[in-house]
């Protein structure tokens, strides 16, 4: 059978460095940090001070309060983002078969701010179990394509992808999938993630996974720098549409790029670590340029996962070489962590997002927060560091690892009939 | 209007985002206020901590109005 062609025709974000889509790619091309102390909790106890929290959102102003109050940030955020791009998209749900519409939606953990609400309050109680009823539906991680399809009425496939910090590299490859087999005509495909609160910064250092650069929260997310010392927490959300080509000319669609292939793989090597050599990652990279029928000769930029800590970088970067020899030289990388930080089951929303604009615009954002070179780092590799730098970008990849050795790539490239 | 009506009525307010002059004593809570079956078991919940009662389910079945939310706290409520 013939695969059908798969265009992005709407985007929506939104992320610590911006509330919409145009808001973060300028502050992406302007180098801008989303570091700062954290606002939402108190942090005198914790190792890790700052985050990069979303700013300005109104959770009740957005949904009202009644309705506010039974979704968990993750939800808002992923109605938020995906509000917008359905606008962006020119959709209008009533002239489409909404059966043939899915929500396919990544969240590595989901809503843990509800979780730790509920327990707290059951540990402080009596051993009544005194229990909210919307504890649970407030809380499971498919709940976000849920309530984004309640809102639309779609009727397609929906469900939620859970694979950590490459969750929503892989609900994008799965929307691509489904649409290319030609199982559905469009997804709401993206992720959403809200971790930043006791749960999760007590539980990311208790791994001694996060930067504890508290003196100077801005500069703490520096990947590829040799005195990297860990990620620092994000949140937020992305929405990308996928649409089937023929679908989208039919109704007159702005067409970002064209989503080319996917890739999926494991380290199976341990829990947290990424394997030494980066064999997963390279696996990873080479299946994605293989389903999109590409070669690295074909790539201009890779959105690298690039997370900030000690041993997740080097092993990128030995994946990198792998995948793409001497054409690493030729293509810029960056990661677009230093300015966001990593927003986990969102981080490979946001990050198509910025590989696709990156297609879309022929510039590469930066990988900010670059002080001391790491010598073990081959100095002919472009990192993109501290400025975003012009150059035709004809195809981009972004990248997603996750905990337990998860692995998933995605490659976009410009539209052509 | 006793205190114990007063008392229900906010809670009411509070959870189901209305506003305080649709809940009457005859307002059901499904057809009137715009609640779902959550909703319902959320509002017995905060009647209970309200009031420090414990309304068992046969009874929190029987409680479907404002009034006879407030008939039921009245007569059980020490």
């Amino acid at each position: 059978m013939e695969f059908k062609r798969v265009v992005v025709t709407g985007l929506g974000a939104l992320t610590p460095i911006g509330n919409t889509v145009s808001e973060y790619w300028n502050a992406l091309l302007n180098g801008v940090s989303g570091a700062a102390f954290i606002k939402s909790f108190d942090t005198t106890h914790f190792k890790t001070k700052f985050a990069c929290e979303v700013k300005n959102f109104d959770a009740d102003a957005f949904l009202g309060r009644k309705d506010a109050r039974k979704l968990d940030p993750f939800v808002q955020y992923a109605l938020y983002s995906t509000e917008e791009a359905v606008k962006d998209a020119g959709l209008d749900f009533d002239k489409l078969d909404t059966s043939r519409i899915g929500v396919i939606w990544g969240s590595g953990i989901g809503g843990l701010k509800t979780f730790l609400d509920e327990v707290v309050n059951f540990a402080k109680g009596d051993g009544t179990p005194r229990f909210n009823p919307f504890f649970i539906p407030k809380m499971i991680a498919d709940i976000a394509p849920g309530h984004i399809s309640i809102k639309y009425g779609l009727r397609g496939p929906n469900f939620t992808t859970v694979s950590a910090c490459a969750s929503s590299n892989n609900s994008l490859i799965d929307a691509f999938t489904y649409i290319r087999l030609g199982r559905a005509n469009m997804f709401i495909s993206g992720g959403s993630e809200a971790i930043i609160n006791e749960a999760g910064i007590g539980g990311f250092n208790a791994m001694h996974a996060l930067s504890t650069r508290n003196d100077d929260p801005a500069t703490a997310s520096r990947p590829f720098d040799l005195d990297r010392d860990g990620f620092v927490a994000g949140e937020g959300a992305g929405t990308i549409i996928l649409e089937e080509l023929e679908h989208a000319k039919a109704r007159g669609a702005k067409i970002y790029a064209e989503m080319m292939g996917g890739g999926m793989s494991a380290d199976a090597y341990h829990m947290t670590a990424p394997h030494p050599e980066g064999l997963g990652a390279a696996l990873v990279m080479k299946a994605a340029l293989e389903d999109a029928n590409m070669q690295p000769s074909d790539i201009d930029y890779v959105n690298v996962h690039g997370t900030s800590t000690p041993i997740g970088d080097p092993q990128e970067v030995k994946a990198i070489q792998q995948a793409y020899g001497d054409e690493l030289y030729r293509i810029n990388i960056s990661s677009t962590k230093s300015m966001t930080g990593h927003l986990l089951g969102a981080a490979g929303a946001v990050e198509a997002i910025a590989a696709i604009l990156a297609v879309q615009n022929d510039i590469v954002p930066p990988t900010i927060n670059h002080f001391t070179d790491d010598p073990s780092f081959d100095p002919r590799i472009n990192f993109t560091f501290n400025k975003a730098q012009k150059r035709v970008v004809r195809a981009a990849q972004s990248n997603g690892f996750g905990f337990g050795g998860h692995n998933a790539s995605v490659i976009f490239k410009k539209y052509e009939e | 209007m006793s205190d114990i009506a007063s008392r229900v009525k906010a809670i009411i307010v509070e959870k189901l985002g209305v506003d305080e002059s649709e809940v009457t004593p005859e307002a059901s809570f499904t057809n009137d206020l715009g609640a779902d079956s959550l909703d319902t078991v959320e509002l017995i919940m905060e009647f209970e901590k309200e009031f420090n009662v414990a309304i068992p389910d046969d009874q929190a079945e029987t409680i479907g109005t404002v009034g006879q939310a407030i008939d039921y706290l009245e007569k059980n409520v020490k």
